[in-house]
């Protein structure tokens, strides 16, 4: 931080970081969480869009409320369930433990890992279906039509018209979440803070800690280069095998 | 008359399970806001409490803490202006990058979407001083440039894919008629993905609108947008947490409505009808 001082660090910075006990389990958290989140999203997302497509009385009432999770603040989002859902006292999960005669889950300290998954993914399921319904409504509807006076199923439907029709939409919904859960911070700071121990911690939680924590911005912006250098590879990756289909 | 029937059941279990998940989705928010009304002691009460005598103590301690008015006003500012800016620069370089893509293009694009996955804190120290020499902290100003930035790559990227999607042949057709580039631009490439734009001028909102590392770390009085209001009320969360509902459901309420109402926009989406 002051090269004045101590001279320009060379290369330290990096190896400091890079021999960081925690860097692999942070590495593996981060790749957990974007894959869980995604997969969650994805499914649960393509799912409820098919859903909500048929006609229904206050289906405008059920879509609104099927997509404002999206809208809500991912601090907020994250105090909410801490407090309302996952407190061990209080929360609504431990009363409906209680109600059942199961044993109480401290979430927070028992799953961490899992509780930010399911912040994530009831914040992040809104915008799949959002997108996906977006594109449903441009499906070729004759079509379908077509295809059902040829007397094709639900899955065959699923498989050869609307899977091939939102392909791209899943190509962007996966990239855009990678995007954003590769650097998920606040979720974290404001309910685990990365513990117990590094069971919660992703890269950037772990480039936080040693930023702000330990005062070290040298390390923190060594660690800032080697997160975008993993997110090259994750995208590259991405592009490669699940986004064929994408504009890119 | 049973294949009627059974399709009868079908369409009602479809219907149920929408409706299972929207209540599911919805719980929570509809949760915060109802806690909102509570005491702090009803907010802890156990077993949580559904019926109880509605109070607005929280969010007249709130207000009386806070402007909320001009936290609202800086949040306003902030995601419009930086939508709009980041869309005045994305629709020109997406438009270039669909239509006369070069050798690069695609790394281009892939490498301006992976800045997006970089901790923002590796980042804080630079642009905190480079906000300070300027004397932008604590400004909007600040904000919306930050904001726009962030948002650009993936503005960029959703308009280049929803760019791609219009047959060249129609620009062609265009080119042939005369149309200039401005022409091309104004009266085919738009309108044909106005949709799109609008779901990405959307998503750049919100997304603008919920950011809290730039605003709570560049921000203080003047310019602090909802985001770091709420900041302020969650150190000692769990004791106030019917104040810090009140809050919350305040910092929300504007972004869920607009969503609400720019979503039928959305969901009218992509109508390539014409094209095909």
């Amino acid at each position: 931080m002051y090269p004045e001082r101590e001279g320009p660090a060379g290369f330290s910075n990096y190896e400091f970081f890079l021999t960081d006990p925690a860097l692999p389990d942070a590495v593996i958290n981060s790749l957990i969480l974007v894959g869980s989140v995604i997969s969650i999203s994805v499914v649960l997302g393509l799912l409820i869009a098919i859903l909500i497509q048929k006609t229904f009385r206050g289906r405008g009432i059920a879509r609104v409320m099927l997509i404002s999770p999206f809208f809500i603040m991912p601090t907020v989002n994250a105090l909410l369930w801490k407090n309302m859902f996952m407190n061990p006292v209080y929360g609504i999960f431990a009363f409906i433990s209680t109600t059942f005669g199961l044993p109480v889950i401290d979430w927070l300290s028992d799953l961490p890992l899992f509780s930010v998954i399911l912040m994530l993914s009831w914040q992040w399921t809104p915008f799949a279906i959002l997108i996906f319904m977006t594109s449903l409504q441009s499906m070729d509807q004759d079509q379908v039509e077509a295809a059902e006076i040829e007397g094709a199923g639900f899955w065959a439907k699923f498989r050869y018209l609307t899977l091939p029709h939102l392909s791209r939409s899943i190509a962007v919904v996966i990239m855009i979440q990678a995007i954003f859960h590769l650097s998920v911070f606040a979720e974290i700071f404001v309910t685990t803070a990365g513990g117990p121990g590094y069971d919660s911690t992703n890269t950037t939680f772990l480039i936080f800690s040693q930023a702000l924590m330990q005062f070290d911005a040298g390390v923190a912006s060594a660690g800032g280069v080697f997160a975008i250098i993993i997110a090259n590879i994750v995208a590259f990756f991405l592009i490669k095998s699940v986004a064929k289909g994408m504009a890119v | 008359m049973g294949y009627r029937s059974a399709k009868l059941i079908k369409h009602n279990l479809t219907v149920l399970s929408a409706w299972i998940f929207a209540l599911l989705f919805f719980f929570p928010i509809f949760w915060m806001v109802l806690t909102s009304f509570k005491t702090e002691l009803q907010a802890i009460s156990v077993p949580p409490l559904f019926i109880f005598e509605p109070t607005l103590e929280n969010f007249t301690l709130v207000q009386e803490r806070s402007d909320y008015m001009s936290y609202a006003l800086n949040s306003i500012i902030t995601s419009f202006g930086a939508t709009i800016l980041a869309l005045i620069i994305a629709i020109p370089s997406a438009y270039s990058m669909a239509f006369f893509p070069g050798r690069f293009t695609k790394d281009i694009l892939l490498w301006m979407l992976s800045t997006k996955m970089l901790p923002a804190v590796g980042v804080l120290m630079p642009i905190y001083i480079m906000a300070d020499a300027a004397g932008l902290l604590d400004s909007r100003t600040v904000l919306v440039i930050i904001f726009a930035f962030m948002n650009l790559p993936i503005i960029m990227w959703l308009l280049f894919s929803y760019f791609k999607e219009i047959p060249k042949e129609i620009l062609e057709a265009g080119r042939m008629d005369g149309c200039n580039t401005w022409d091309e631009l104004k009266h085919i490439v738009l309108p044909l993905s106005w949709g799109g734009i609008t779901s990405a001028g959307l998503l750049s909102i919100v997304l603008a609108w919920n950011e809290a590392f730039w605003s709570i770390n560049l921000t203080a009085a003047d310019a602090g947008t909802l985001t770091a209001l709420v900041a302020s009320y969650s150190s000692p969360e769990g004791l106030f947490w019917a104040k810090l509902s009140a809050v919350s459901t305040l910092a929300c309420a504007p972004i869920i409505v607009f969503g609400w109402f720019t979503q039928k926009q959305l969901v009218q989406g992509l109508t390539f009808g014409a094209v095909k």
